[in-house]
């Protein structure tokens, strides 16, 4: 017998009044599906135009998501006084650093518009310069502004910002606006005009997470900001794995699966790489490392000997100052064009660390000598950057001074893989595969649009900042749209057939549970679609994929409104992991840059084959198409002609 | 050795102890069960105790809980086990951990 058995008549009940089924009606202009940093800036984009917001979030807006805790980096800010990078070279270089297999549109409205965006949050309370002057002299302070600059000191485009607070900020703007807030609601789908699979998006669904109330949200345009995929191939909650990520562990690809159902066009699926958190990694930022918010701290080995920094060129480097500078000829530090920390025989120092033939000899175990930085940059890293950034606050800065971490004194252990740990290569996520969009940040559905880290091979056009400027960007864009367009016409027909599948996991009495569903689902992805791919075991992976869909997945329970959750994000995955494996099927040649290997198609980088594939439903079957990398043009001229419209 | 009452309890997840409540302190005010931004918490069904962690393990260690609530010292956050880094103290070589 199962435990719950024996205690179900003495548990205390669910504390929310449970009313599965009951239907709740929201009518807007611009819906607003998710509510993260990108999906909070699209709703004050749309708001600002005038227009009625409805915000849905399946947590709590004020804290959600991967910015819900913080910033302390503003990347991007081309257009700061100080910088001496402009929009057109900034995009260009992550461009070219990816080798061309980098989506450029959210990367230029970041650099046009984060820096906009970056005043607005000043004006919304958040502290974005060193008006108390705390960092006088500094060489990553700029005098005439109080900017003060992160990871390159000479072009200036990223900006460190005391963003513990950026989303209570935004929080309040919403409120102020007037947006309509939904939390506590999980967006299960999208609805289509007259329910048609590639039609008009109309509106959405939704179920709430505590009482199980449903809801349908009918908006003339909406804005998806779900964020990326995440747990296709690896899920456990003991090992950590899933909660050492930038993304919280219910980021889940929710807006990836129901925009395919729904008939939007998505790409780059098929790529796929090292997660940023394996399991065994450590906390973000709370182990030795010398990346972003810790760049670009000296890391010294057991002995206390200095690893060395070398720049682009391989030459060591003779003072900490040369470590925020690019090369010459270059105008990015990050993007191959920077110093970096010679590897290290015995101990891979985290993504990045190619495993160069030069190895430094060193004593393990190393560590992050913050106590030797110089005194601006050591106050810099530790409390301000580490107690601003994400996710750092309470977890890193609080909670290790209070343990006795002196940053004047103590040295960080460092550990193998950075703190994203180390695993076997069919431990693998998605790496930036998403919605494919045109200027308007508009998707291939009318009436929708999609910001942040939703939209494909741009890294949300860079982190927050990124995701603040995009969203701001789609929301006027989705408001200028729903300002020229009919009502829309909700199929009651596509809300019935969503109702059904929304709720079966609750009317059944016994079934698998999510956390297993999950981590069966995980290793067909890993045994199916690891590094090496082939057309065989890709459809065995679909195949599999359509056995535990009818079986499985079509008996899996929910005990609770937040199970019921739980389960859909599952049953999210599972779609996400069909478009990875129709997507890795259609790519029918390898490639370095998308670290895709075919077995059965072993030629690297054919050029037929450097184009972009774009994969969607079309009358429920999967149908391919192609762009070529460079489809956005012209950057400055389509960004120009595209913010007159 | 006075007998104990021992109750059925199944495996508990893990990790288990994402944070630690302090019934003498919390006011049961549940702002960590509306902020939480996976959903871990329940209000207690006795209005005014503090809130039940039910889903301890979908913890994502963001800490929004401790930073928003409103009383000092009733909630504490626990790193898993196995996620507690450690350093050196420079002068000394004096090796801590979390």
């Amino acid at each position: 017998m199962h435990y719950e058995e024996l205690i179900k008549e003495h548990a205390p009940p669910w504390p929310y009044p449970v009313h599965y089924g009951k239907e709740n009606e929201v009518s807007c202009d611009v819906l607003i599906l998710g509510g993260g940093i990108a999906g909070c800036w699209a709703a004050i984009g749309a708001a600002r135009k005038g227009v009625r917001v409805a915000l849905v979030e399946k947590a709590a807006t004020k804290t959600s998501g991967a910015g819900g805790t913080g910033v302390d980096h503003w990347v991007a800010a081309c257009t700061n006084p100080a910088c001496r990078i402009s929009p057109e070279e900034y995009t260009q270089a992550n461009i070219d650093h990816a080798g061309g297999w980098h989506c450029g549109i959210a990367t230029y409205i970041a650099c046009r518009e984060s820096y906009d965006c970056l005043l607005e949050m000043e004006k919304m309370g958040v502290k974005v310069r060193d008006s108390d002057d705390e960092f006088k002299g500094a060489e990553f302070r700029d005098e005439k502004t109080k900017l003060l600059f992160a990871i390159d000191y000479e072009n200036r485009s990223w900006v460190r910002v005391w963003g513990a607070y950026a989303k209570t900020a935004l929080y309040k703007e919403c409120q102020h606006l007037g947006v309509k807030i939904f939390d506590h609601i999980m967006v299960t789908s999208l609805l289509n005009h007259k329910g048609k699979q590639g039609a008009r998006v109309v509106g959405a669904t939704g179920v709430n997470i505590r009482n199980g109330e449903f809801y349908i949200f009918k908006g003339k345009a909406a804005v998806i900001g779900m964020s990326h995929a995440s747990r296709n191939w690896m899920f456990s909650m003991e090992l950590r794995g899933i909660s050492s990520g930038f993304h919280p562990g219910n980021i889940t690809g929710d807006g990836h699966a129901m925009a395919w159902k729904a008939g939007a066009e998505l790409a780059a699926l098929e790529q796929s790489g090292r997660p940023q958190a394996v399991a065994y990694g450590y906390p973000q930022y709370g182990a030795g490392n010398a990346a972003n918010t810790w760049y670009a701290c000296t890391i010294v080995d057991a002995t206390g000997k200095e690893i060395p920094w070398v720049d682009r060129d391989g030459r060591i480097l003779k003072t900490v100052s040369e470590r925020y500078h690019p090369a010459p000829g270059n105008k990015t530090v990050f993007m191959g064009g920077g110093p970096r920390l010679m590897p290290v025989r015995g101990i891979n120092l985290g993504p990045g660390d190619a495993g160069s033939a030069q190895k430094f000899e060193a004593a393990l175990p190393l560590y992050a000598d913050l106590a030797g930085m110089p005194e601006m940059e050591r106050r810099i890293i530790w409390g301000m950057m580490i107690a601003q950034e994400g996710r750092t606050l309470i977890p890193i800065y609080h909670t290790y001074n209070q343990a006795g971490f002196d940053p004047d004194k103590d040295m960080l252990q460092v550990y193998e893989g950075g703190w994203s740990g180390v695993g076997p290569p069919q431990w693998r996520e998605p790496s930036s595969g998403g919605i494919v969009v045109d200027w308007d940040l508009k998707t291939s559905l009318d009436g929708l649009y999609a910001a942040g880290h939703q939209v494909f091979a741009s890294r949300a056009g860079g982190g927050h900042a990124g995701a603040a400027a995009t969203g701001r960007y789609a929301g006027g864009k989705a408001a200028a749209y729903a300002a020229g367009i009919g009502e829309p016409v909700i199929d009651r027909r596509q809300v019935e057939a969503e109702k059904s599948r929304v709720y079966a996991p609750v009317l059944r009495r016994t079934g698998m549970d999510w956390k297993e569903l999950n981590a069966g689902v995980c290793k067909v992805m890993q045994d199916y679609c690891g590094e090496l791919k082939s057309e065989e075991l890709l459809k065995l992976g679909l195949k599999w994929h359509d056995e535990l869909e009818a079986g499985e997945a079509a008996s899996a329970i929910a005990r609770t409104p937040h199970e019921l959750m739980r389960l859909l994000e599952v049953l999210n995955i599972m779609t996400v992991n069909r478009i990875i494996l129709e997507a890795c099927r259609a790519r029918k040649a390898s490639s370095t840059r998308l670290n895709f290997k075919r077995l059965d198609f072993p030629e690297v980088d054919l050029s037929d084959w450097n184009r972009w594939l774009t994969i969607k439903l079309d009358k429920g079957k999967p149908k391919t198409g192609g762009l070529p990398l460079d489809y956005y043009g012209d950057l400055k001229t389509n960004y120009e002609d595209h913010i007159r419209q | 050795m006075s007998q104990k009452k021992v109750y059925v309890i199944p495996n508990v997840p893990t990790p288990n102890q994402p944070v630690s409540l302090n019934p003498e302190i919390c006011s049961g005010c549940n702002t960590c069960v509306e902020v939480c931004q996976v959903d871990v918490f329940i209000p207690h069904p006795e209005k005014g105790k503090p809130p039940v962690v039910l889903h301890p393990e979908e913890c994502w260690y963001c800490g929004c809980c401790v930073n928003e609530c409103p009383v000092a010292g009733a909630i504490q956050f626990n790193w898993p086990l196995n996620q507690r880094g450690s350093w050196k103290r420079k002068a000394s070589g004096e090796r801590f951990r979390l």
